[in-house]
């Protein structure tokens, strides 16, 4: 895969923006992913994931072809999302838990124009709880546990994306882990 | 919990998958015998579990589309500099084509008149040069926008830019007869010539050095 990419890249510092297309294509779900488990909505995991690639795209003739592509997305989408969430302004998304209601959205106030099978519904509330639970963790904690366990990176990859020390990683994943035990050992 | 916090510790590290094998071992003993302990490590395995669990979400469809259309559209003038930072050497072959071209073309254009090689035994009649019979002409003979007739003997090569040649039965040409008649056989011919005559340069200085 990297040499794949490798040959798009270099297409792509020759001009040909249509092999860019491809790189997206590539890298768009895990980049999408990585957006929405650290911001918890898919508006504004949209914006930030394709800001994302236009900034790697804006900057690609500074990316050392010698690296991993995907460490280099994974480091410019997490630096934006980190970002976003210390400047983060109350907005109204329909992903917004409504105020003084515990775990209702937005999407609760619109009619649901099909019924949930019971079962679905289950999975999809403890997908919510655990969703809101890892938005609930400071970021330093959310990006590692996000990276590590919903990404699958390794903890090498890790300390590259974030440029720490893998020793610094590994007790912000100690402390992410505990943070997460306590609030849910009682789901 | 009573116990010493070492043992949290090795919790993590195996969840790490980054535990010393005597640690582990150390590890799986005292989670047989501590209650809190096991516990502790249960709720860590269950809160990884958990986030794992979570379904993969994938990108919206229009999701390439809009970055494609996000992206600052080139304008000329960067793609031209690109062009140029990028292929130095094809900029600077591209400019001396241009350049040698521009100076081939506008002696061409110089040379429309006619002329020929000056040697003292040659007649010209018009636009004929006449190589005259029982006559012996040393050296090339080059005649340009004109005809050229060998009766005699020519010690050398003809060539004949832009015009004709006749060779009469009694003539004789000891070295090679050319007709250059286009602009791209006259470049041809140009350049081969500035390449003999470079090459010739060399072969002098060769000589010249030695003793």
């Amino acid at each position: 895969m990297e040499t794949i990419v490798n040959s798009r890249i270099s297409q792509v510092l020759k001009g040909d923006q249509n092999a860019y297309g491809e790189i997206v294509e590539l890298y768009k779900d895990k980049i999408f992913q990585l957006c929405y488990r650290m911001l918890g909505n898919r508006h504004e995991a949209e914006d930030i994931a394709q800001e994302a690639f236009i900034r790697a795209y804006i900057n690609i003739h500074s990316f050392n072809q010698n690296k991993k592509f995907s460490s280099w997305i994974y480091r410019i989408a997490t630096n934006l999302c980190i970002d976003r969430i210390r400047k983060k302004k109350p907005d109204y998304f329909l992903d917004a838990e409504v105020p003084g209601t515990d775990g209702l959205n937005m999407y609760s106030q619109i009619a649901s124009e099909t019924s949930l099978p019971e079962e679905e519904l289950e999975s999809l509330e403890l997908q919510e709880t655990v969703q809101k639970e890892i938005a609930k963790l400071p970021e330093k904690y959310r990006t590692v546990i996000v990276l590590k366990y919903i990404e699958e990176l390794s903890l090498n990859e890790i300390s590259e994306i974030l440029d720490l020390p893998l020793g610094t990683v590994k007790t912000r994943m100690h402390r992410g882990r505990e943070a997460l035990r306590q609030q849910l050992r009682n789901v | 919990m009573s116990c010493p916090d070492k043992f949290v510790e090795y919790m993590h590290d195996f969840l790490d998958e980054d535990i010393a094998p005597e640690n582990e071992r150390e590890l799986r003993a005292h989670l047989q015998t501590c209650q809190a302990c096991e516990t502790h490590f249960k709720e860590l395995k269950k809160a990884v579990a958990f986030v794992q669990s979570t379904a993969h979400v994938k990108a919206p469809d229009h999701f390439t589309a809009g970055v494609m259309a996000a992206l600052p559209k080139e304008r000329k003038k960067v793609e031209v500099n690109r062009w140029f930072k990028q292929h130095p050497f094809l900029a600077a072959a591209s400019l001396f084509i241009l350049l040698m071209g521009a100076s081939i073309l506008s002696t061409w254009n110089q040379e429309q008149q006619f002329s020929f090689s000056k040697q003292p035994n040659l007649i010209v009649e018009d636009d004929t040069v006449i190589v005259p019979e029982g006559e012996v002409v040393k050296g090339d003979i080059v005649v340009r926008n004109g005809k050229l007739k060998i009766e005699g003997e020519v010690q050398g090569d003809v060539t004949v830019i832009n015009g004709e040649q006749y060779m009469a039965s009694a003539g004789k040409v000891t070295g090679e007869i050319s007709e250059v008649n286009e602009v791209f056989e006259w470049i041809w011919y140009h350049i081969k010539e500035t390449a003999k005559s470079t090459v010739n340069l060399g072969e002098g200085d060769k000589q010249s050095l030695e003793p």
